[in-house]
């Protein structure tokens, strides 16, 4: 069944296209994970697949009332609002002190966190708070953007594992962004290399083989950032219309026959 | 009533029901940093007072219709993200300066500016003391009923849409909110001392409390009490009523801040 599904979508920021005739899909109980590297529209395409920005022109659909659990890339808390964790998960619902106390259980943390300020938290048990958040309310689907910026490379591995479990456990859907792939990647069922438009998708192992990837993320250090331009990248004119966006579909990904 | 003839007992009640207005909505205006979106707002109240005195509106009248325009317009600016420190301070002054510049134009003006600078607490009759109480009753209660979804949308805006909640529409409602709050307490403080209002009491508050309901209930007994205090200043010393309100609740609020201090070193 599918979730929310994009098509032809373009989203304009300050007049420059920051995305370009983006087709997208994600279905019931699916991980999907977006990689590109920094500027190449990833948060913009999560935002416009949630509502948060609109359309330019294209289409995004989401299934009529669904749920979504968003964990966001980071949260700013001012010093000046006292907030425990047990009341930032009763937001904007409120929510029964069993239900608090699973959902922390759930994320590995302890129920007595629930009495400490969000701002006294360290960077792994804030992301823990922010996906127990996301995880109230049983959500179809967890939208995360770029959830583990500031976590070390075991933290960052744990969290996914996590992910997975939850999956696992609670079957809903998972969208996630992220510019590092080598730890997220193990975890995908589809990955959806984006550089302002799709540059390829597919399994995880065929992505990381295909040209595209490869040209923008190097070829030995997989995983490893690379900032130069896609070399098939002329593509970025708004001003073209109509033009090719190298939208290629390699095989071995049957189970998403994404014509 | 016969309490409400004594015109100490109507000041006390007025400061009273400012608090109840400018405590939940202050805790807000800390929260979201928009302490000076509340001055510029407030400073835009004389403008209103001219453009009333012009007309021969009611002053309240006047005074919400340009707060509420103003708000609406730093809310505006806001969301199409202009460099906010700069513009709210040339509108926050340029309102401050057209106003007192308007109010010298109005010809046979028997009303002192002073007043609507620093107020006129004492002066404060039963039918503004119901007024007060009203707009001060509809703020705490706007505030109370989006209350979830304002905490929410002033955590992070991505996590609210995606909960369901517009962000922007709830920025309306507070800049609905600080409108009527300046309507409200121009009579009782004044327009230089309305963000005082709103600032002060919540950030002694913050010292108190630890979810933010109880920083919002907080912040409207410690504006109270800032009240009574800063009345009873005022008639023992014959002092300004409305600086003298300001004055007690920066007290308390350092006071405050030196216990939280001195509890954590202990």
């Amino acid at each position: 069944m599918r979730l929310i599904t994009a098509r032809g979508l373009v989203v304009r920021m300050g007049g420059a296209a920051v995305l370009q005739g983006v087709d997208f899909h994600i279905d019931k109980g699916e991980i999907v994970t977006i990689v590109g590297p920094n500027g190449s529209g990833k948060s913009t395409l999560l935002r416009a697949l949630l509502g948060i920005v609109p359309a330019a022109a294209g289409r995004v659909d989401r299934r009529a009332g669904l749920h979504v659990g968003y964990v966001p890339q980071k949260l700013a808390i001012d010093r000046n609002l006292p907030m425990p964790v047990a009341r930032f998960l009763s937001l904007p619902r409120r929510r029964s002190a069993a239900e608090v106390a699973a959902a922390l259980d759930r994320v590995g943390l302890a129920p007595d966190l629930g009495t400490r300020q969000l701002t006294d938290l360290s960077g792994g048990q804030l992301q823990r708070v922010l996906l127990a958040r996301a995880l109230m309310g049983a959500p179809e689907i967890l939208v995360l953007d770029e959830a583990t910026q500031g976590l070390d490379q075991p933290g960052e591995a744990a969290f996914y594992r996590l992910i997975e479990e939850i999956r696992a456990d609670s079957g809903c859907a998972v969208l996630m962004v992220s510019h590092d792939l080598h730890v997220v990647m193990a975890a995908s069922d589809r990955v959806v290399c984006l550089n302002g438009h799709v540059c390829c998708e597919g399994t995880p192992r065929v992505v990381s083989n295909a040209p595209e990837y490869r040209a923008l993320f190097g070829l030995g250090t997989q995983g490893a950032l690379a900032l130069y331009r896609h070399e098939h990248d002329h593509a970025h004119d708004p001003g073209e219309p109509g033009h090719d966006h190298h939208h290629h579909h390699h095989g071995g990904h049957d189970h998403h026959a994404h014509s | 009533m016969p309490i409400l003839d004594d015109f100490i007992a109507r000041a006390a009640l007025a400061g009273i029901g400012v608090s109840v207005a400018t405590g939940p909505l202050g805790a807000f205006v800390i929260w979201r940093r928009m302490a000076y979106f509340g001055d510029a707002t407030a400073h835009a109240a004389i403008l209103g007072v001219a453009l009333a005195l012009a007309t021969g509106l009611p002053v309240a009248a006047g005074t919400l219709v340009v707060a509420l325009a103003m708000a609406a317009t730093v809310s505006g600016l806001a969301g199409r993200g202009w460099a906010m420190d700069t513009t709210l301070g040339v509108l926050s002054h340029a309102a401050l300066a057209f106003g007192l510049v308007a109010v010298s134009f109005v010809p046979g003006l028997r009303v002192d500016v002073q007043a609507f600078l620093f107020g006129d607490i004492l002066a404060v009759g039963r039918g503004d003391l119901g007024w007060i109480w009203l707009g001060a009753v509809a703020v705490a209660g706007l505030i109370a009923w989006r209350w979830s979804a304002l905490l929410t949308a002033t955590l992070n805006e991505d996590l609210a849409h995606a909960a369901g909640i517009d962000p922007g529409r709830e920025r309306l409602v507070l800049t609905l909110a600080l409108a009527l709050v300046v309507a409200v307490a121009l009579k009782v403080v004044g327009a230089l001392l309305i963000a005082a209002m709103l600032i002060v009491p919540a950030a002694a508050a913050r010292t108190l409390a630890r979810t933010p309901e109880a920083m919002a209930l907080a912040a409207v007994g410690i504006g109270a009490l800032a009240t009574l205090g800063g009345l009873a200043v005022s008639l023992r010393f014959d002092t300004p009523a409305g600086p003298s309100v300001i004055a007690v609740a920066a007290i308390l609020f350092a006071g405050l801040l030196a216990v939280a201090a001195l509890r954590r070193k202990a």
